[in-house]
């Protein structure tokens, strides 16, 4: 993949980066350019919302045939949870091992490696998460 | 959104085997489709005044683009100019397709048209497939984060078991059920029955879900005639009318919706259809649905009002969905045993469904069907297509 694709995307990548609807409050991950519930009102009233990483587990899966850029990595633990702002975020759950997961825990953000393209490619870094309760 | 200006019907249908066709070409393939088709309908080739193709990415399988000119030239048709349009919605793209038609001849621009829908996938490895196959999902925020699409629907599974004490035992069953009834379909790429055992002991792809959850990679095109009803039934003994047809679409992510156990966009799309039609559920005969994994069957069941919110297993392992049961679910094996050449699944959904409205679906019939659903899906419910057929 192009460098620029990934690294436009960075800061959400990096710091959870999303947005905020100035009209109704709702925050989003990734960042919208309109509010889905407000639309037109919500023109020019998103801001940058940086969320905690902070959320809840609403699903688990181990992943035992993966993306081939993930093929060095499985099995490995994905995560769909409930960002403790609002929406949700999918990620790898790392540093625990699948018995101790289950739907209802809390975890956090942590911020490390994501995959690697070939041998000399580009290193791409981002958001995985582990349990916090 | 009302009834169509003009009733249209099917005339014809005709589709490959599917599998993996490695001695056949897309081209090859999707001329044999589309040749049955007007084999079948009994008509002319000069009747026909458009031609629309379903195709996810032959960009991605097959490096190379604007197919709709590739078929028509193929099937013979460059000499009137006869204009061929591609559609694409991911493993959607099929049943998009024929909703253009309906509309193209609704809107009376066209008479006949030809509908087909073909993939070639397994021209690339199986780690490439898997790779081009999330492409109809989100790539920069579930992809690139270790997400496949199988791991998708195990996110789904996981929470449909915690939220409905939806069993193991009752996903997998809806691979048996399938693999039973494509083992009477002599166009599907598994014509072989399976156990609950040989579901539940299969490799792990992405936990709870395993090897026979999930559909498998394939080649394959299939096609139908669609014309006004008064053409149809001019050159067609017995037209299959199209009464309804809905869509609905959402989000790209599934981390963008507020509940992952239900597709909100077949909800959507069957609503649509059903009031167009005039039915509802209860009015089904048979269903086709897209079981691109066991799960997505158990949620299309309950998004299509057949089975209340968090019954779909119960109802699959129960046998409620077999050929005997109440409501026949995926008579052709779906995508799970029939295969799912993503373009061509939901032409042969459909075709599958005009085999039962004719009563011509041998070893697979379902008693006294008069009117049949299919519901065709894209990605991980970004888009939603459903049609209603009805016979006279």
């Amino acid at each position: 993949m192009a460098v620029a694709r990934f690294w436009r995307n960075q800061d959400q990548r990096y710091n959870l980066m999303g947005s905020e609807c100035e009209i109704c409050g709702r925050k989003f991950f990734p960042d919208k350019t309109m509010c889905p519930v407000c639309h037109r009102k919500s023109i020019g009233k998103m801001k940058s919302f940086r969320f905690s990483g902070n959320g809840t587990i609403e699903s688990y899966t181990m992943v035992h045939v993966g993306m081939p850029q993930f093929k060095s990595q499985v099995p490995y633990i994905l995560a769909y949870i409930a960002l403790d702002e609002g929406d949700h975020v999918l990620g790898q759950l790392v540093d625990c091992d699948i018995s101790e997961v289950s739907i209802g825990m809390k975890v956090e953000m942590v911020f490390r490696k994501i995959s690697q393209e070939g041998k000399s490619g580009t290193i791409q870094y981002g958001y995985k998460f582990r349990l916090s309760g | 959104m009302g009834k169509l200006l003009r009733d249209v019907a099917i005339m014809g249908i005709g589709q490959t085997r599917f599998g993996e066709m490695w001695d056949l070409s897309f081209r090859i393939l999707g001329i044999q489709a589309g040749m049955k088709a007007i084999k079948d309908a009994n008509i002319e080739s000069k009747l026909i005044d458009s031609l629309y193709i379903g195709n996810m990415s032959s960009g991605l399988f097959m490096d190379q683009e604007h197919i709709s000119s590739m078929i028509i030239e193929e099937v013979g048709l460059t000499g009137a100019h006869v204009p061929a349009t591609r559609v694409e919605a991911a493993d959607a793209s099929g049943a998009l397709a024929l909703r253009q038609a309906i509309f193209e001849i609704a809107s009376g621009q066209s008479n006949v048209i030809v509908v087909g829908g073909a993939e070639k996938m397994t021209d690339v490895t199986s780690d490439v497939a898997s790779d081009f196959i999330m492409a109809g999902a989100d790539k920069a925020w579930e992809g690139l984060f270790g997400a496949s699409l199988p791991s998708l629907f195990a996110l789904m599974a996981r929470k449909h078991m915690h939220d409905f004490g939806t069993t193991r035992e009752q996903i997998a069953s809806v691979a048996v059920k399938n693999h039973a009834n494509g083992a009477r379909n002599p166009f599907a790429q598994f014509q072989k029955e399976i156990d609950l055992d040989t579901v539940l002991n299969a490799p792990k792809i992405a936990e709870p879900l395993g090897v026979f959850d999930c559909f498998p990679v394939s080649d394959g095109a299939a096609a139908l005639i669609l014309a006004d009803i008064d053409t149809a039934k001019e050159y067609c003994g017995e037209p299959i009318r199209i009464t309804g047809s809905g869509q609905g679409s959402d989000t790209l992510s599934i981390t963008n919706r507020s509940e992952i156990t239900m597709f909100d966009s077949t909800i959507k799309a069957s609503k649509q259809a059903y009031d167009m039609a005039g039915v509802s559920p209860s009015d089904i005969d048979v269903a086709e649905v897209h079981d691109s994994y066991t799960i997505a069957e158990i949620i299309a069941i309950e998004d299509l009002g057949f089975f209340p919110k968090g019954e779909g297993g119960r109802a699959v392992f129960e046998g409620e969905t077999s050929l005997e049961g109440s409501i026949p679910v995926n008579t052709s094996g779906g995508l799970k045993a029939r295969g799912h050449p993503f373009g061509a699944t939901g032409i042969a959904q459909i075709n599958e469904i005009v085999l039962q409205l004719r009563n011509k679906a041998s070893g697979r019939q379902v008693k006294d069907a008069r009117i049949g659903l299919a519901q065709n899906m894209g990605g991980t419910g970004g888009t939603s297509i459903v049609h209603i057929l009805e016979v006279d």
